[in-house]
């Protein structure tokens, strides 16, 4: 986690520093812009497995958690907002203790503050114990808490602590 | 074949667009937050709503300007904004529980009475606070 969050800021800055200072190939835009930073997070990725070899089938878990993280924001927005511009509501809200596998500090942080930003859902408070995270949500497929559960648990935990350890 | 393109108007049908999507989202949120029954449901609609609609806006502005000075700066509020704006909506949704804000009587609060029981018993943050002043 630590040596991809170094990696991104590396190709971020490296790619600005490129089309700022040097004498670029390409037209500026935003396109290529991307492509010159990811092709140094590539060329750092290729150079990973003869000091951190956990690292190498990491990035692209973390990609597709970014991608899958963009998605959900997408869809949970205009979720929120059919619910707003018809006039019958459709929301069933239900405040749900989700059990945490997550630990640390940090990986208890960056779970919260997915789940705020995703489906209809505000994180109210973690159990002083550290076990329960209390989830107030706004939408219940079928009034089945337990299936709402499994799919935060399956949906982001999962691929969280994919990241993490 | 290269030069035959303009590429200004594709930039600026890319930017408007997505400016327009943007201020959609933002207006919609403000509805909502004006409409909807309690206070924990429009935190959530305004939270997810002004994000995504700050963030769309301003990646539309750096394609237009088209410059790296721009993208560098839009690309960093952005990630600032994904980081920050949560953790406010956390904190304040938890500052209206522990002072007691009702909920919406149709919320299903099954999983949550042991909660509320046991812990306003123990503190209540606003009574302790307005002691210490």
């Amino acid at each position: 986690m630590k040596t991809f969050i170094i990696h991104f800021l590396i190709a971020f800055f490296g790619s600005y520093i490129y089309f700022e200072y040097g004498q670029p190939m390409f037209p500026y835009n935003a396109i290529w812009a991307v492509v010159v930073a990811v092709f140094i997070m590539f060329i750092l990725w290729l150079t990973t497995p003869s000091y951190h070899r956990s690292y190498f089938h990491k990035l692209p878990k973390a990609i597709s958690f970014i991608v899958y993280f963009l998605k959900e924001l997408v869809v949970a927005n205009l979720k929120v907002a059919y619910d707003i511009l018809t006039p019958n509501y459709r929301m069933k809200p239900t405040v749900i203790a989700l059990p945490l596998a997550a630990s640390t500090d940090m990986e208890i942080t960056l779970l919260s503050g997915i789940i705020t930003l995703t489906p209809g859902s505000l994180s109210i408070d973690v159990s002083a114990d550290r076990k329960v995270l209390y989830v107030h949500t706004l939408y219940i497929k079928h009034n089945d808490l337990e299936l709402a559960k499994q799919t935060i648990k399956h949906g982001f935990e999962r691929r969280l602590l994919q990241l993490t350890r | 074949m290269l030069e035959d393109i303009n590429f200004l108007l594709i930039r600026e049908i890319i930017s408007s667009v997505l400016i327009i999507i943007g201020v959609m989202f933002m207006l919609i949120s403000t509805i909502g937050l004006l409409r909807f029954p309690d206070f924990y449901i429009r935190m959530s609609a305004i939270t997810k709503g002004a994000t995504l609609g700050l963030g769309l806006i301003l990646s539309g502005m750096g394609i237009y300007f088209n410059e790296p000075d721009m993208f560098l700066k839009v690309v960093l509020i952005i990630g600032f904004t994904f980081l920050t704006s949560p953790v406010a909506a956390h904190v304040i949704g938890r500052t209206a529980v522990r002072n007691k804000i009702p909920f919406w009587d149709r919320t299903n609060l099954d999983e949550f009475k042991d909660y509320l029981h046991k812990e306003h018993n123990v503190h209540r943050d606003h009574e302790r606070d307005n002691k210490q002043v």
